[in-house]
């Protein structure tokens, strides 16, 4: 025998990490997302903005005129809560919602991401229960996991989050000793699902955490990307002390300036800022300001309307080449305005063990279970129209149609499944 | 010297080509070369013809990279190419046929069952997996015929987990490997050829913390244990050298190769597969034992670029 008694983990801090790191690991899905970022393939997958359609030299003018005004002010660190013009921009980017808030109200951040990352840093002890959409938008969940919260899904039916369910879960978890803290929404345009609340809907959800004393964590990103002419009132906008609104630039401008807010009660608003300083010290004073002065000197609801026109045709497109191509038994919900579409597929369908053929014929979407904290969603998959032009959005359609078609063969040959 | 590194493509190892890609090409630019990595598509030729490159070292794993493909491409153009010709990597890309060899060289190989998914088809799947349980037995590895990091692998243990560990595998593949899961050490032999033969690098055991060495292990450090020189006896150790230089020959490999073998209880050496064009990422074997040789990536691929003169 040789003399080597010790090997090695090429990782010295293996013993060393919080327990939180656990899931932190490479996956074989992750994997197959990195052949989805070739051109050859046509990605339904992730939900990038259109960022094509925005003006690059009216941009490269923003940003020129923001170091020629205040270049000092723009290199230089800032305030915890955020630039205070673009605080105040932000609520006529919420005018159109109906939601109004003072600028003190707001608390700007790295993207909406950062606000939800500062609400439950603030808000939540490991163990907490957060109640979430079922399915559930998969960076927050993300999120959740980080602070080791206790994440509990519920139900929802074609009206978004289901009061029934919410109820029962909430029975539950009190049956269990334990107290639900927050609820995480996305109201309008739900991402994954593709499914819209309707107002009466998000009244009886507020009473719900009314009753129940949960603070609500209300998401909306998509709010001025309607199809239908309909801009969705946000709970936030009739209920301050029990919602905190999250908004974002990322879909109405550009995802990588990587602005986004949170609209919040005093007290906690308070928390934020200071949270958002321990996280980051500021926001990028450049890039806030690089919205501010966009917002401030373009016609940015111009912008608002060639983003949607383009996600509407595309969104229309999806729905049109589901129609003719996807086999029978397959269901999609049909979102009225945001980036997504929901699918459903028949007994004994696998979307995760699907990925692998779906990329060798150059198509990608993502797996349902992404969107679960609890292994639910094996037979679901998200299909973005968002980035791709429409030929590519139907060929996609045509590529997952014949990976569908071998996956049923496969699957009835193994008796797998309702096959 | 001017090197352009190949890596990516389109295959579900493209991840674990990039990485490998970058390391290398970064090692290469340490020993003073100049390095241009190029992500594989249809415009490689042409782009190749723009980089003018004394030397094409290819680090694409799964179809086209490691299945002759490329190597064929590479040579028609006229480039001078590390690694394996294309007629020796379509036999070792095809694991069933690898086996053949393998067998005829007198290596043992583990019993294997070989089918594609028509065969299930029109045969009856029940049929055909109640036999394979009955001639190979509980448990079992299913996975697809080619391509590396153990994608599309399954241990199955249940004759009910079969049929699923099937959808798994042909998702990767239309032909499918079964085979005993055979337990023991696993090591792995990196083989090394210059001018005056092949070397053996000092051996790896493999130890993952999953019943088998799967993506995740492969991947995410921390989740193998590896010993290197392997705790395997002498003996064993120079059957292990001796059966990855027999494989290296006998498949007509070239400048580099890994042979992945499993130890058993009695002493008895299985083979499992040869990679003609093994990962070099920050948790690959063929670095371990780079490193343990006391030898340095850079040098050494240096050194098989060089070689390519010879």
């Amino acid at each position: 025998m040789t003399n080597n008694a010790n090997g090695s983990r090429l990782d010295p801090w293996v013993q060393a990490y919080a327990s939180r790191a656990t899931s932190m690991r490479a996956s074989e899905i992750r994997a197959l997302f990195a052949v989805a970022s070739r051109p050859e393939v046509v990605s339904l997958a992730g939900g990038m903005p259109f960022v094509e359609a925005l003006d690059v030299e009216m941009f490269r003018g923003v940003v020129n005129s923001v170091l020629t005004k205040d270049s000092k002010t723009a290199l230089q660190y800032g305030a915890g809560q955020g630039h205070v013009s673009l605080r105040e921009s932000v609520l006529e980017v919420m005018r159109p919602t109906g939601m109004t808030a003072h600028p003190d109200d707001i608390v700007i951040t790295a993207g909406s991401q950062m606000a939800i990352d500062l609400i439950v840093r603030v808000m939540c002890n490991p163990g907490d229960v957060i109640l979430v959409e079922s399915p559930s938008y998969v960076g927050a969940l993300g999120v959740f996991r980080a602070y080791e919260a206790d994440i509990r899904h519920v139900a929802m039916d074609e009206d978004g989050l289901n009061p029934t369910a919410m109820r029962e879960m909430i029975a539950k978890v009190k049956a269990e000793g334990k107290q639900v803290k927050l609820l995480y929404t996305i109201p309008s345009f739900h991402n994954p699902a593709g499914i819209t609340q309707p107002q009466q809907r998000r009244s009886e959800i507020v009473a719900i955490a009314e009753q129940e004393n949960v603070l609500i964590i209300e998401d909306d990103p998509y709010a001025l990307l309607s199809f239908d002419g309909v801009i969705h009132r946000p709970m936030a906008a009739n209920e301050k002390e029990r919602v905190v609104y999250c908004g974002s630039f990322s879909k109405i401008i550009s995802a990588g300036l990587r602005i986004g807010w949170a609209v919040a009660p005093h007290a906690l608003r308070e928390k934020l800022v200071l949270a958002n300083e321990a996280a980051t010290l500021c926001p990028s004073n450049f890039t806030q300001m690089i919205v501010d002065e966009y917002l401030r000197t373009q016609d940015w609801l111009a912008q608002v309307a060639t983003f949607r026109d383009i996600y509407k045709l595309r969104r229309d497109t999806l729905l049109s080449a589901l129609d003719d191509h996807m086999p029978a038994g397959v269901k999609w919900t049909v979102p009225t305005g945001g980036f997504y579409s929901w699918l459903t597929l028949p007994p004994g369908f696998d979307a995760t063990a699907m990925l692998p053929r779906a990329v060798t014929h150059l198509v990608a979407y993502v797996p349902g279970t992404g969107f679960f904290a609890d292994g639910q969603g094996r037979s679901n998959l998200r299909l973005s129209f968002c980035y791709p032009p429409p030929e590519r959005i139907v060929e996609g359609v045509k590529r997952l149609a014949n990976v569908m078609s071998e996956e049923a063969e496969l699957l009835k040959t193994f008796g797998v499944g309702g096959n | 010297m001017k090197i352009a590194v190949l890596a990516g493509g389109l295959s579900a190892e493209r991840e674990v080509s990039l990485r490998s890609g970058r390391r290398v090409a970064q090692a290469l630019r340490e020993k003073g070369q100049e390095v241009i990595e190029v992500d594989i598509d249809a415009d490689l030729l042409p782009e190749l013809r723009k980089i003018n490159p004394d030397a094409v070292l290819p680090l694409v794993h799964g179809q086209v990279g490691e299945d002759g493909s490329l190597r064929e491409v590479l040579d028609v153009a006229g480039y001078k190419t590390v690694g394996s010709p294309s007629a020796a990597a379509r036999i070792a890309f095809e694991k069933p046929i690898a086996n053949q060899v393998a067998a005829a060289a007198g290596v043992t190989v583990p019993k294997s069952i070989v089918l594609p998914q028509e065969a299930f088809k029109s045969l009856g799947a029940t049929a055909l997996l109640e036999s394979a349980i009955s001639s190979i037995g509980l448990p079992m590895v299913v996975k697809p015929s080619h391509g590396g990091s153990a994608l599309g692998a399954t241990v199955v243990k249940t004759k009910e987990e079969l049929p699923g560990a099937m959808v798994t595998a042909f998702s990767y593949g239309s032909v499918v490997l079964m085979q005993p899961y055979i337990t023991g050490t696993e090591i792995a032999v990196c083989v090394l050829e210059d001018k005056t033969g092949l070397t053996t690098l000092p051996i790896v055991e493999i130890v993952p913390d999953h019943d088998l060495y799967d993506y995740d292990c492969r991947y995410t450090a921390g989740m193998t244990e590896f010993f290197v020189p392997a705790r395997i006896n002498p003996d064993i150790a120079a059957q292990a050298n001796e059966i990855a230089t027999k494989m290296h020959k006998a498949l007509g490999l070239k400048d580099i190769s890994r042979t992945d073998l499993i130890v058993d209880a009695t002493g008895n050496i299985w083979f499992l597969e040869v990679n003609i064009n093994p990962g070099q990422t920050e948790t690959s074997l063929f670095p371990q034992a780079i490193a343990a040789a006391g030898l340095d990536l850079g040098e050494v691929f240096l050194k098989l670029i060089t070689n390519l003169d010879r």
